[in-house]
């Protein structure tokens, strides 16, 4: 993969359009910029290019390159508006650099309106820009526009690898970098996290332990509620200075008087930022909530584990006498194994399926739809008992 | 409303001073200036009406103006308000005063101070802060003040109900204004306009002359204004037939399916909350973070209800809830369909 990349770096011609396509936490907008750096690379000698060390490549990877532009949301879509100003700037020449680059970061945040207003900017580019769209997987963006770019698929490093990094560029000590990696599920960012900060591994042990504690519904309505209210509280302490230095920012740029009403010239401006901002703390509510929900759902996907492992023992070694085999297959939340036996032992494949299927649900409809998130987690809550 | 409306537009506000007349909207009498201010529309234009059949009865040639502050052009009152050739009485009506132009504010300023003694000029202000300056001007120049503020109780809207029937000289019993206020009582112009169908279909004289109960529920008997708590009580008390046909009378008269699911989820939380809590109402309250009154009408509901049901009700609201927010073509069936799920699956 990496020498299909460089080689595209090298030619004269490389495809104009690609797509970067793997799960959460296999580095997409990472390689898109590496990527990118490689193309707009200052040396000379083909073979070194993407040296990472000349001013071209500091300033891709540090994002202030004028020639790369990379495009983010931290809303819950890219609006139709930030494409067409995508496309309009597509259409300059570089400006010191061989290419112009595109970086889309999330392309499958985007109504399907929406990308269409990309599809002849991406089928036919100026001749000196090139296009890389990034997503988690190639049916996350339209047809059309798959059929347009050439994909490149990443796949998550093994946890030794993510575990190997924590402790090289982090000095995080190798047996809390094994368990957050594991934990993590080879997210690097989010075993970054849990490695580093105790606020995070706790909140992830509460959640995980969740389906041990939950007795009747009275607990899973109020286990629901706390789950939601930690998410909102979480979202909302993160966002809270940096919604009010926007304000500030905004208003001083906009020369507010500094008491008194505001004119209305400028409260139009200031009621756009705070839907804005409404709009961020929504989504970082959502992101929230969509990992608590994947870390619930491992602790499920070591139940099945140990729940077929123990059925296939049961079929097959019953006269061979053999070691249970789920020891060949990892728990992601090795800590809990006891605890994780009993409840597998406590239920069926079948019910821990389905409860795996409302999960699952939940997490749909939060992330897609403008469901409820309180009484969506409920739903899942009372699910699991 | 906004607060701030609507502490500006209480009477008290212009009590403590002497110029301010307050006077009824029912029957505002003619004077130089007139302030018709608040949120309730109908009762503004009923003030307009009343002030305007007055004084055509005065003088049949009566000459109305009707200006927009909202579009106001600099000079348009001063023209509006100067004596023509002929000398009629003149009637000057400004509406929008809420959203007015800056162009208004300075010309009205100026003819607050000065107001042409042959004119009657009416100012309406719909609520909010706008033109709070002029507002106080007209206060203390001595204008007369008409408060249009909307009527949220039922008693107030009775009272209205029978002050019609009593302007119009008829009569109504007690239960027909309670029957007719929850028909129609949402919208007053709505309550206006039966009213004064009632009173056209009846004859004045003779034995019928009362309008009763009977007679109202003949009219209006078919449509009741049901809200999405009214609902959410019945569905829970497990009223299945009481559920559905209240639904059907709130999405009528205009309740969205969101917040009839909102409701109902809400109702259904409480309850499942509550289902395991022991203890006295206070301390479940305290607890829980509700309030008492809550507690005690989730465990008057929760007789009838397991385990099973509430998650089952549950289940059926988070997927109601998709629905009605895109997931599903009729997001009707889907409030429907969880009403009528949660209505049987009590015992």
């Amino acid at each position: 993969m990496v020498e299909q990349l460089s080689r595209a770096a090298e030619s004269q011609n490389p495809t104009h359009a690609w797509l970067f396509t793997g799960p959460p936490g296999s580095g997409r907008s990472n390689a898109a910029k590496a990527f990118a750096a490689a193309l707009v690379c200052e040396r000379t000698d083909l073979a070194e290019r993407g040296c990472g060390e000349c001013h071209a490549c500091h300033t891709v990877l540090a994002g202030t390159n004028a020639d790369v532009t990379f495009v983010a949301t931290e809303k819950t879509t890219i609006t139709i508006e930030e494409a067409r100003e995508l496309v309009t700037k597509a259409q300059d020449r570089p400006s010191s650099a061989r290419w112009r680059v595109m970086i889309v970061g999330d392309a499958d945040r985007m109504a399907e309106r929406t990308t269409n207003v990309l599809l002849k900017a991406i089928e036919e580019p100026p001749p000196r820009t090139i296009w890389i769209l990034c997503a988690p997987s190639p049916a996350d963006v339209l047809v059309t526009i798959r059929s347009r770019c050439r994909a490149v698929s990443l796949r998550v490093p093994p946890v030794e690898d993510v575990a190997a990094l924590l402790v090289r560029r982090d000095g995080v000590d190798p047996h809390s970098a094994a368990m957050a990696a594991r934990a993590a599920q080879s997210h690097v960012g989010i075993a970054r996290r849990l490695a580093q900060d105790e606020g995070a591994r706790e909140r992830r042990n509460a959640i995980v332990r969740l389906p041990l504690t939950l007795q009747d519904v009275s607990d899973a309505v109020r286990a629901a509620g706390s789950l939601v209210e930690l998410a909102t509280a979480e979202a909302n302490s993160s966002n809270d200075v940096r919604d009010a230095a926007e304000k500030g920012n905004l208003l001083r740029s906009l020369g507010a008087p500094t008491s008194g009403a505001l004119p209305p010239s400028i409260r139009s401006q200031v009621r756009q930022l705070e839907d804005d901002q409404k709009r961020r703390s929504k989504r970082s509510i959502t992101d929230t909530l969509d990992r608590a929900l994947t870390d619930l759902l491992s602790f499920y996907r070591d139940t099945l584990v140990l729940q077929l492992s123990a059925a296939a023992n049961a079929a097959d070694g019953s006269e061979q006498g053999q070691l249970p085999t789920s020891a060949t297959v990892e728990l992601v939340n090795a800590d809990l194994r006891p605890q994780l036996q009993a409840f597998a032992a406590a239920s069926t494949p079948e019910t821990t399926l389905a409860r795996m299927d409302a999960i699952n649900n939940v997490r749909r409809r939060i992330t897609s739809s403008n469901v409820a998130p309180l009484l969506a987690i409920e739903a899942m809550a009372v699910s699991l008992l | 409303m906004t607060p701030a409306a609507s502490s500006n537009a209480r009477p008290g506000a212009g009590a403590g001073n002497a110029n301010v007349r307050t006077s009824n909207w029912r029957d505002v009498q003619p004077a130089s200036l007139v302030l018709v201010q608040g949120t309730e529309e109908y009762l503004a234009a009923r003030a307009l009406a009343g002030l305007r059949k007055t004084l055509r009865l005065q003088s049949p040639d009566l000459e109305v103006t009707r200006l927009d502050a909202s579009h106001y052009v600099a000079g348009q009152l001063a023209m509006a308000a100067s004596p023509s050739l002929f000398g009629e009485a003149k009637l000057i009506e400004v509406s929008g005063l809420a959203s007015m132009s800056d162009d208004f504010l300075v010309d009205g300023l100026d003819y607050v101070r000065a107001p042409d003694p042959d004119v009657v000029a009416v100012f309406h202000h719909g609520g909010g802060v706008r033109g709070k300056k002029l507002l106080d001007a007209l206060k203390t120049g001595g204008s007369t003040y008409v408060e249009c503020q909307p009527l949220k109780k039922d008693a107030d809207k009775a009272d209205f109900v029978a002050a019609e029937f009593r302007q119009a000289g008829r009569r109504i019993d007690p239960m027909a204004v309670r029957t007719l206020v929850a028909a129609v009582g949402a919208s007053l112009a709505e309550l206006a306009a039966a009213c004064s169908q009632l009173i056209a279909d009846v004859p004045a004289a003779g034995g019928s002359a009362t309008v009763t109960h009977e007679l109202v529920d003949k009219y209006y008997g078919g449509r009741v204004e049901a809200t999405a708590f009214k609902v959410a009580d019945a569905a829970l008390a497990g009223n299945g037939p009481v559920a559905l046909s209240s639904l059907r009378h709130a999405l009528a008269t205009g309740v969205d399916p969101v917040p009839l699911v909102a409701a109902l989820a809400m109702k259904v939380r409480t309850l499942a909350k509550v289902y395991s809590a022991r203890g006295s109402s206070a301390q479940i309250a305290k607890e829980l973070g509700l309030q008492g009154w809550q507690v005690d009408q989730a465990k008057r509901d929760i007789r009838g209800w397991d385990s099973a049901a509430l998650v089952r009700a549950i289940q059926v609201l988070a997927e109601a809830d998709a629905q009605v927010k895109g997931a599903a073509r009729d997001p009707i069936y889907a409030v429907e369909r969880a009403v009528t799920v949660i209505a049987t699956s009590r015992r």
